[in-house]
C-alpha cells in the first residue's frame, strides 16, 4: 500500500462512478431534444409531459454526472503530477478545449433549460435541449481525443524531457479515437434506451398512463436500435484498432499465448497467467481471431508469450471484461429485437416487461467493463509505449494523503450514487401524473 | 515569449471570470443560513442563482483546464501541492452541486435542511481553499524540483488565512449585491443591509490584505519597476468606492457591476504583481515556476489561442443572453428549486 498503488486504486473508482452518469447524460439528451421537437411541432402536450417527466430523472442524473467530473479534472495534476507535466503540451490542451467549447455551453444551457419553460417558446426551448445535447456529444469528442491519445499515442516527439505536439491533425485524426467515439457515444443511446424502456416497462406493467409509456418506449427502441448498431460497428473496427496498434490488449482480451497464423478463438476458456497458457479451451474455431483482427483468416496474431513479461496488461481482468461485456451486448441485441417483434402491442408479454425493469443495470455494467477493458488492457502504460503507469504518479505524494482523499471521494462517490438510484426510483414511482402542466 | 506573457494574462482572466460569476452563487450560498429565514426565503435564494451557477462554475474548470493546457509544469505542481486542500474543494463543490439539484427532488425537513448545509459548507469551504490557495501562491511555496516539501497545515499560515478571509468577505458581498437585484420586500431590505455591512467589511479586508500583502509578499516589486502599473490598485479601490455609492443611490445593478470590476481589478493587481512567477518558490527563485519555464511549445500555445479566440467570446456572449433571461426579480410562483 503505496501512493502509487493508492492513487491507481482512485483513479479506477472515480471514473468508474462518473462514468454510471455519463452515458445517460448523453443518450437521454438526445431523447429529450427529439421529444421536445416534436411538441414543438404537432403540438401535442403529451410530448411535453414526456420531456419534463424523463427531464426530471434526467437532471437528477446529470448532476451527479457534473459534479463527479470535476474530480477527474483536478486528478490528474493531483496523483498524476509527473504525467501531466509530461504530456500536458498535447493532453491538456484536449482537456481545454473540451472545457471552453463544450462543457461550458452544456452547463449555461442546462441552466437555460431547467428555468426556461416558462421565459422561452417551445421551439427555443426545445433548441436549448439540442444545444445541450450537442455538446455532451462535443465534450465526449475531446475526452475520447484525449483518452485514445493515451491508447495510441500520435502527432508528437520526445522533446526537451516532455512529450511535445508537433501535428494537431494527427492528434485529432487518430483512428482509435474515431471508432472509440462512435462506440462510447452509441452506447451512451443504448444504455438510455434501455433506460427508458425499462422503466417505461414498469409502467406498463402496472398500466399507468399506457399512451405515454408505450410512446416513451417506442422512441426509446429506435433510439437503442441505432445506439446497438453503432456499438457493434464501431466496435468490431475497434477490435481491428487494438490488433494494429495494441497486440498485448487484444492477446489479453483473448487469452491468446502463442504467436500463430490462423489464430483460434475459444467458447469456453480460462487464463492461466502464471503458466502462459490456458487452463482449458472448448469450442475452438480456428482462424476466428486472426479473421476478427485482420478480416483474414490467415494473418498471424501476436500471442502473449511474444510480449515481455513486464509489458502484460493482467490477464484475467482483461479477459473477463471484455467477455462479460460482449456476452451483455447479445443480451441487448435479443431484447431489442424481441421489442420490434412486440412493436404493435407492448403491453406484454409480462416476463419481457419484468426482463427489461431488471435489465436497466447491465448496459451500465457493460460500458464499464468496456472502460475496464480499455484501460487496464493498457497497463502497464499510461500512455502507450511512451510512459509506464508508475513513471506517472506525483512526486513527493504522501500515503496518508492519498490514503485520504481515496477515503473520503470513495464514501461521497458512494452517497451521491446512492441518492441518485434512490430519487430516480422515487420519481419514476410517482409517475408523470406528479408532472405540473 | 510573447505567447508565454499573453497566456500568463490569459490565464489571469480566466480566473477573474471564476472570481465575478461563481463568485456572487458562492456569496448567496454562505449568506443561506443567514438571509434564508423561511422556508420561501430559502427557495429564493436558490432560485436567485439556480439558471447560472453551474455555468458559472465552469470558469474554474477552464481555469483549471487551460493551466495544463499552457502550462502543464504548472497544473502539474499546483495540483500536487494543494493535494488535500483540492480534496478538501473536491467536497465543497460536490456537495454544493448536488445540494442546488436534489432539494427540491425529496421531502422531509431533515433533506431540506441537509440540503442547507450543504450548500452552506460547500460555498463557504470553496471560497475560503481557494483563497487561501492563492495567498499562499502569492507568499511562495516551499517547493524544490518541483516537489512540495510543506503540509497540508503549512497552508493555514496567517497571510494564508487572511487571504480565505479576503475572498469570503468580497464574494459575500458580491452575493449580498446579486440578492438586492434578485429579491423584492423584506428580503430585498435585508440585502441590501448585509450589503452595507460587508462593505465595511470588504474595505477594511482590502486595506488589511493590502498591507499585508506588502510585508509578506514581493507582489509590489513590479510595481515599484514600473509605477504606471498602480493603476490596477487604485482602479480596484476607485471601484470598491464606486459600489458604495451606487448602493447609496439604490443603482442595484451599477452597485454590482461595481464590485465585479474591484474583483477584476483585484485579481489583474495580484496576477501582475506575481508575473512572470506562477508558482514563487519560498527555497528559492531558482526553483520557481514561471510563466517561462512552465509553458507548453509554441504550437499548442497558438492552437489554444485560436480556440480561446473563438469560443471566449462565444460562451460570454451566450452567458450575457443568459444573466440577461434571468434578469428579472424572483418570483416565488416561478419557483423551481
Amino acid at each position: 500500500m503505496d501512493a502509487l498503488f493508492l492513487s491507481r486504486l482512485q483513479f479506477a473508482i472515480t471514473p468508474f462512478i462518473h462514468f454510471l452518469f455519463v452515458p445517460l447524460t448523453i443518450g437521454l439528451a438526445f431523447m429529450l431534444a427529439i421529444m421536445e421537437t416534436i411538441y414543438a411541432r404537432s403540438g401535442d402536450i403529451m410530448y411535453q409531459k414526456m420531456a419534463k417527466f424523463w427531464g426530471k430523472l434526467f437532471l437528477i442524473n446529470f448532476i451527479a454526472g457534473i459534479v463527479t467530473g470535476i474530480v477527474l479534472e483536478f486528478q490528474f495534476g493531483m496523483n498524476w503530477a509527473r504525467y501531466s507535466e509530461y504530456v500536458g503540451d498535447i493532453f491538456g490542451s484536449l482537456l481545454a478545449i473540451e472545457a471552453t467549447g463544450f462543457f461550458f455551453l452544456e452547463s449555461t444551457m442546462i441552466g437555460v433549460w431547467i428555468f426556461g419553460w416558462k421565459k422561452l417558446s417551445a421551439k427555443a426551448h426545445a433548441v436549448v435541449m439540442w444545444l445541450v445535447a450537442i455538446a455532451t456529444a462535443g465534450s465526449a469528442f475531446w475526452i475520447l481525443t484525449a483518452n485514445a491519445w493515451m491508447q495510441h499515442p500520435t502527432g508528437f516527439e520526445i522533446r526537451n524531457g516532455r512529450a511535445e505536439l508537433v501535428d494537431f491533425g494527427a492528434v485529432l485524426m487518430n483512428p482509435t479515437a474515431v471508432w472509440s467515439i462512435i462506440h462510447t457515444v452509441s452506447a451512451s443511446m443504448t444504455i438510455a434506451a434501455f433506460f427508458v424502456m425499462g422503466i417505461s416497462a414498469w409502467h406498463l406493467i402496472k398500466k399507468t398512463d399506457m399512451r405515454f409509456f408505450t410512446t416513451s418506449f417506442k422512441i426509446a427502441l429506435v433510439i437503442g436500435t441505432m445506439g446497438l448498431a453503432g456499438v457493434l460497428g464501431a466496435g468490431d473496427m475497434q477490435g481491428a484498432e487494438v490488433a494494429r496498434v495494441q497486440p498485448a490488449k487484444l492477446a489479453a482480451m483473448e487469452s491468446h499465448w502463442e504467436t500463430t497464423e490462423k489464430a483460434p478463438m475459444h467458447l469456453i476458456t480460462w487464463p492461466d497467467a502464471e503458466n502462459e497458457q490456458n487452463a482449458f479451451e472448448f469450442v475452438t474455431v480456428p482462424g476466428a481471431l486472426s479473421f476478427l483482427a485482420f478480416k483474414d483468416f490467415n494473418q498471424p496474431v501476436t500471442g502473449l508469450k511474444d510480449i515481455p513479461v513486464d509489458e502484460r496488461p493482467p490477464v484475467a481482468i482483461t479477459f473477463v471484461s471484455f467477455r462479460l461485456m460482449v456476452g451483455i451486448g447479445m443480451a441487448m441485441i435479443a431484447l431489442i429485437g424481441f421489442g420490434w417483434l412486440r412493436w404493435k402491442n407492448l403491453t406484454g408479454p409480462k416476463w419481457y416487461l419484468w426482463l427489461l425493469v431488471w435489465f436497466i443495470p447491465l448496459p451500465y455494467l457493460a460500458a464499464n467493463l468496456g472502460w475496464i477493458l480499455t484501460e487496464v488492457g493498457r497497463q502497464p502504460w499510461l500512455v502507450y509505449g511512451v510512459m509506464k503507469t508508475a513513471d506517472g504518479v506525483s512526486p513527493g505524494l504522501q500515503t496518508s494523503q492519498v490514503a485520504f482523499s481515496l477515503t473520503v471521494l470513495t464514501l461521497l462517490l458512494t452517497v451521491i450514487t446512492v441518492l441518485v438510484v434512490y430519487l430516480i426510483v422515487k420519481h419514476c414511482r410517482k409517475g408523470p401524473a406528479a408532472i405540473e402542466e | 515569449m510573447f505567447l508565454e506573457g499573453l497566456w500568463f494574462y490569459l490565464w489571469g482572466l480566466l480566473w477573474a471570470m471564476y472570481f465575478v460569476t461563481d463568485g456572487f452563487d458562492l456569496g448567496v450560498g454562505m449568506l443561506l443560513p443567514f438571509l434564508g429565514k423561511d422556508e420561501i426565503s430559502k427557495r429564493t435564494l436558490y432560485n436567485a442563482t439556480g439558471p447560472l451557477w453551474d455555468g458559472n462554475e465552469v470558469w474554474l474548470i477552464t481555469a483549471g483546464g487551460v493551466t495544463f493546457a499552457a502550462f502543464p509544469k504548472t497544473y502539474a505542481v499546483m495540483f500536487s501541492s494543494f493535494y488535500t486542500a483540492l480534496t478538501l474543494l473536491l467536497v465543497a463543490l460536490m456537495i454544493r452541486g448536488l445540494s442546488f439539484e436534489f432539494r427540491s427532488k425529496a421531502d422531509g425537513p431533515g433533506w431540506k435542511k441537509a440540503c442547507d448545509v450543504c450548500q452552506f459548507l460547500g460555498s463557504g469551504l470553496t471560497a475560503l481553499l481557494i483563497g487561501v490557495a492563492f495567498a499562499n501562491i502569492f507568499r511562495g511555496l516551499p517547493i524544490e524540483d518541483g516537489i512540495f516539501k510543506g503540509g497540508f497545515l503549512s497552508l493555514l499560515n496567517p497571510y494564508g488565512i487572511a487571504g480565505g478571509l479576503f475572498f469570503i468577505t468580497v464574494f459575500l458581498l458580491h452575493g449580498a449585491l446579486w440578492l438586492v437585484l434578485k429579491t423584492e420586500g423584506v428580503l430585498y431590505d435585508k440585502a441590501r443591509r448585509a450589503a452595507s455591512g460587508l462593505w465595511i467589511a470588504v474595505l477594511l479586508v482590502t486595506v488589511v490584505f493590502l498591507a499585508y500583502s506588502y510585508i509578506e509578499t514581493k507582489l509590489y516589486a513590479n510595481y515599484f519597476a514600473r509605477p504606471g502599473l498602480f493603476i490596477l490598485p487604485i482602479a480596484a479601490v476607485v471601484a470598491l468606492l464606486m459600489c458604495r455609492f451606487y448602493m447609496s443611490k439604490k443603482f442595484d445593478w451599477k452597485a454590482w457591476f461595481a464590485s465585479a470590476v474591484f474583483i477584476i481589478a483585484a485579481t489583474f493587481f495580484c496576477i501582475t504583481g506575481l508575473y512572470p512567477n506562477m508558482l514563487p518558490s519560498r527555497i528559492d527563485p531558482v526553483h520557481s515556476i514561471t510563466a517561462h519555464n512552465a509553458a507548453s511549445t509554441p504550437l499548442t500555445l497558438t492552437v489554444m489561442l485560436v480556440v480561446v479566440i473563438i469560443f471566449i467570446p462565444l460562451v460570454l456572449a451566450y452567458q450575457i443572453w443568459a444573466f440577461h433571461l434571468f434578469r428579472e426579480k424572483i418570483d416565488q410562483e416561478e419557483f423551481i428549486y
